[in-house]
């Protein structure tokens, strides 16, 4: 009884609905008294803003965020209840276990992305006809800011989220994260964005897409504050989350591990997290000004009253590009990772890889404005962001270098998680490529606002992040459940998903080409074919995922096969633990002695941890 | 690549450098000279022109780094497998080859910097359709027609000013004339967008958004809104027309006549306009 009235999941939503009637209500009591005000034309903004803001309030206060904090304030010893660390209730409640966020995280991101995925099959299924209407207008372009929205805010943290928190204090030889309890609170803001997100179609939807363009977005529906107020916790989600990785990877390497001897891995956290920290504040300022715009008529954005709608869109893009490489670095990250595994070889050019990193990280924040080459704002800069964008290709080439290098003269495997990694490859080069013509102003004036540069994206974010994200998991999952995934079924997955993903995608760009623009509900007849192909390509590719998912759980629940502690033959510290990682790591701190890509060279494993729990085979 | 030659065996590298040089040699100029012309927009204007030009320089550049890992990665993935069996033999542990990096970023930056450079040779020419503010910089000489674009949620209207501040639902333009677009929105950011003339240009509320364009001979074109700008976006299009000069001059004789009744009722010619501070208009 008292686990199920304790802090935990369930009381979290019960204060979290009265954390929204209290501040739906308290809004009434400031701007009008009537309950009913909601009904009238005219919407009230600001009871849903502080109905959504008390929400999140009482949601962290019913998991127990307040808990240790009130207690040393009290002068009592704080409650031990977060530090549980058996049991499968803790994954339903605040834990401050780095393994277990980092599991909360794997299906907690899963679960909104499903939904994001479904959404994208919806904008298909409206896209098989040029003229045949399936939704209103209204709510397809909801559907299409519902999925690119919760894809953009989920996968920022879909790599560092899930195998961030849970790797990177085992792969530095520490037994936690630097600041345990905002990992936690990074997890639960999260999850409480993407319910608020989805509840936006109770109120009518938003108009914008994932951007949220000034001033569309202060004459939209109220559903536009709850595309607001995702995006602002997944801001400060973000940065928080960034914070805790550099902290983490700054102050708590064991001993022997130098800044050379990193994990490239490692590596890719440390770049995404700086470029999380210093990009997020931006998009939780350019959205708290929107949301001043919509509740008390403030007028930053809006031109008749002194704003600019280039001011909105300045800031989003400043936020959103390093945004796309956040995105990117962890799977460029992964790939470098993950190679030497399979090819049984050292990470080549492991300076010349950290450099790439380095330099994608540098460059994301001078690139912004080739998102604004037609938009009229600063004509005469435009030759400066062309030349910026340009030469974010030479680092990224560095990844692709040091990749191949690594694969040359190796002894190569297919595994399942090389497989995708190697599928990287071929979809980021593609992705890379069709945005030279995206950085070139002449031939950007043409794709500009197309479905050729709709394409460009989803291959360098789906077919550059969510492919790494699967190698991830076929490659990781079993050391973070203890039970290994079917290769067979895996094989099968990343076949089907390949292909579908191709076909899906490559003819975009020839529709973009044709001047099909982007989030339209309805295209020229000529482009029929076209879109009926990718549509059918893209039933194919959702369900190659529901493939995955029967995978998943078969493998993990109905056809257990207990994972060794090294299937991969891997070098890396993780695999010298036993599957699953025990609660508190390591028994004694590990001394490091080299990098783990010590293949083809003499001695074992480098990093031997002093004392470590013998692994199960 | 020292390391590699040492080995004995045969010499990979250089057979991989081989192969792609000739494949390179081989589908460059067939990709340039004949996919190179039939890339979109075409030819429908001088802008559209150069932006398939623009692509086709692209596409031929891309096409041997396409090749590159075509190349590497079918030789590389098919003879340097694992051999059957449990064991798990090591690769040679080669960490790094001064020579490959080297020739590797060399390569790059040449490439890059060839791109940005061609790239802002063809932008500062006449702005390439592109959209360039209120003050443009690639100006192109020459007398220039002024059309005005104003968007609105959610279509298009046209201002003429030389011809009294005329104002029409179709945009209609003479052959083989300097247009200089003026793209200005009443109320959220649209994107005029004539797909076959080649000229893109975002409409923002309370900015004059210059962009040029020379036309070639008659044809009709598309007008698409290329920015998200709320419910019926996806119907905001229209078709235009190119038409020779003594067409031009009969159909704006025949629109001020039609308009010569309204024309009392519309508000001044003006750069920019502002929203309505109503909010929630749409």
């Amino acid at each position: 009884m008292r686990r199920l009235l304790g802090f935990n999941l369930l009381t979290a939503i019960v204060l979290g609905i009265a954390g929204w009637y209290i501040g739906w209500y308290a809004a009434h009591a400031i701007v009008g008294p009537s309950i009913a005000y909601f009904a009238d034309v005219d919407y009230n903004e600001l009871s849903i803003v502080l109905a959504y803001l008390g929400g999140v309030i009482g949601f962290l206060i019913g998991l127990g965020f307040l808990n240790y904090p009130f207690a040393r304030l009290r002068g009592y010893p704080p409650s031990l209840r977060e530090k549980e660390t058996e049991g499968i209730g803790r994954y339903f409640g605040l834990c401050t276990d780095h393994k277990v966020v980092g599991i909360q995280y794997l299906v907690g991101i899963g679960v909104f992305i499903f939904v994001g995925g479904i959404n994208a099959m919806l904008i298909r299924i409206e896209l098989l006809s040029p003229t045949h209407q399936v939704f209103p207008a209204g709510t397809y372009l909801t559907i299409v800011g519902i999925h690119g929205t919760m894809m953009m805010g989920m996968m920022t943290s879909g790599i560092l989220g899930p195998f961030g928190n849970y790797l990177i204090p085992i792969l530095i030889g520490a037994r936690r994260m630097a600041f345990p309890r905002i990992e936690a609170l990074t997890f639960w803001l999260l999850m409480a964005g993407g319910v608020i997100l989805e509840t936006t179609v109770f109120f009518g939807g938003f108009p914008t897409g994932w951007t949220g363009y000034a001033p569309l977005n202060t004459q939209s529906n109220p559903g536009m504050d709850c595309y607001i107020i995702f995006f602002a916790l997944v801001g400060v989600s973000m940065t928080l989350l960034g914070l805790n990785m550099i902290a983490t990877i700054v102050t708590m390497r064991a001993p022997g591990l130098t800044w050379t001897r990193l994990p490239i891995f490692v590596w890719g956290v440390l770049t995404t997290a700086i470029l999380m920290v210093l990009a997020a504040p931006v998009l939780i300022a350019a959205l708290s000004m929107a949301l001043l715009d919509r509740t008390i008529q403030t007028s930053f954005y809006i031109p008749s009253a002194g704003g600019s709608s280039y001011l909105y869109e300045n800031l989003f893009w400043f936020f959103g590009h390093p945004e796309v490489y956040i995105l990117a670095l962890p799977g460029f990250a992964i790939v470098l990772e993950i190679l030497p595994v399979f090819a049984r070889k050292p990470l080549w050019g492991y300076r010349l890889a950290v450099a790439g990193l380095l330099g994608v990280t540098l460059l994301s924040f001078f690139v912004w404005q080739h998102h604004l080459f037609v938009s009229g704002i600063n004509g005469d800069l435009r030759p400066f962001y062309m030349l910026s964008t340009e030469l974010i290709s030479i680092p990224t080439g560095f990844t692709f270098l040091c990749g191949m290098m690594t694969l040359w003269r190796g002894q190569i495997r297919y595994s399942v998680p090389m497989l995708f990694c190697l599928a990287w490859f071929f979809n980021f080069l593609i992705g890379g490529l069709t945005g030279v013509f995206l950085s070139d102003v002449p031939s950007d004036v043409t794709t500009h606002g197309s479905f050729f540069s709709m394409a460009h994206f989803h291959y360098t974010l789906m077919g550059g992040l969510v492919f790494t994200f699967f190698a991830a998991i076929y490659y990781w999952v079993p050391k973070m459940t203890g039970f290994q995934l079917n290769e067979r079924m895996g094989k099968i997955h990343f076949w089907w998903m390949f292909i579908a993903f191709n076909s899906t995608f490559l003819p975009l760009f020839a529709a973009g080409f044709l001047g099909q623009p982007r989030r339209v509900v309805t295209y020229s007849e000529s482009l029929h074919f076209i879109n009926v192909w990718v549509s059918v390509s893209a039933f194919a590719l959702g369900l190659a995922q529901v493939f995955f998912l029967v995978n998943l759980v078969n493998s993990l629940v109905f056809k257990r096969v207990p994972a060794p502690a090294d299937p991969w033959g891997s070098k890396s510290i993780e695999w010298q633990l036993p599957s699953p990682v025990p609660v508190y790591n390591f028994t004694k701190i590990p001394v490091f002695s080299g990098d783990p890509y010590g293949y083809g060279e003499a001695g074992g494993p480098v990093a031997v941890p002093a004392g470590a729990p013998a692994g199960r085979d | 690549m020292n390391a590699t030659t040492t080995q004995a065996g045969p010499n990979h590298a250089r057979r991989v450098i081989v192969a792609w040089i000739v494949l390179s040699l081989i589908l460059t100029p067939i990709v340039a000279i004949f996919l190179g012309p039939h890339i979109p927009p075409g030819n429908g204007s001088e802008q559209a022109s150069e932006q398939t030009a623009a692509n086709t320089v692209i596409t031929a550049i891309v096409t041997p780094v396409i090749c590159l890992l075509l190349v590497f990665f079918l030789y590389t993935l098919t003879q340097f497998r694992k051999p059957r069996g449990a064991a798990l033999p090591d690769g040679p542990p080669l960490r790094e080859q001064r020579t490959v990096q080297l020739l590797w970023v060399v390569l790059t930056s040449a490439t890059v910097l060839f791109l940005a450079g061609y790239g802002t040779y063809e932008l500062l020419q006449n702005g390439s359709g592109g959209g360039q503010g209120p003050s443009p910089v690639a100006v192109p000489s020459g007398h220039k027609l002024q059309v005005q674009v104003i968007a609105q949620q959610w279509e298009f209207t046209y201002r003429y000013p030389s011809y009294d501040g005329l104002e029409t639902s179709q945009l209609v333009i003479p052959a083989d004339t300097l247009i200089e677009f003026h793209v200005t929105s009443l109320d959220a950011v649209h994107s005029f967008w004539a797909y076959q003339l080649g000229i893109k240009a975002d409409a923002n509320p309370g900015v004059d958004n210059v962009a040029y364009l020379k036309t070639k001979g008659p044809r009709t074109f598309s007008v698409h809104c290329a920015e998200l700008c709320g419910l019926w976006h996806g119907y905001m299009f229209s078709q235009g027309k190119v038409v020779s000069a003594s067409d031009f001059a009969a159909w704006v004789q025949q629109q001020q006549q039609i308009f010569s009744a309204v024309k009392q009722y519309m508000p001044a010619y003006a750069n920019v306009y502002y929203p309505d501070p109503q909010r929630r208009a749409g």
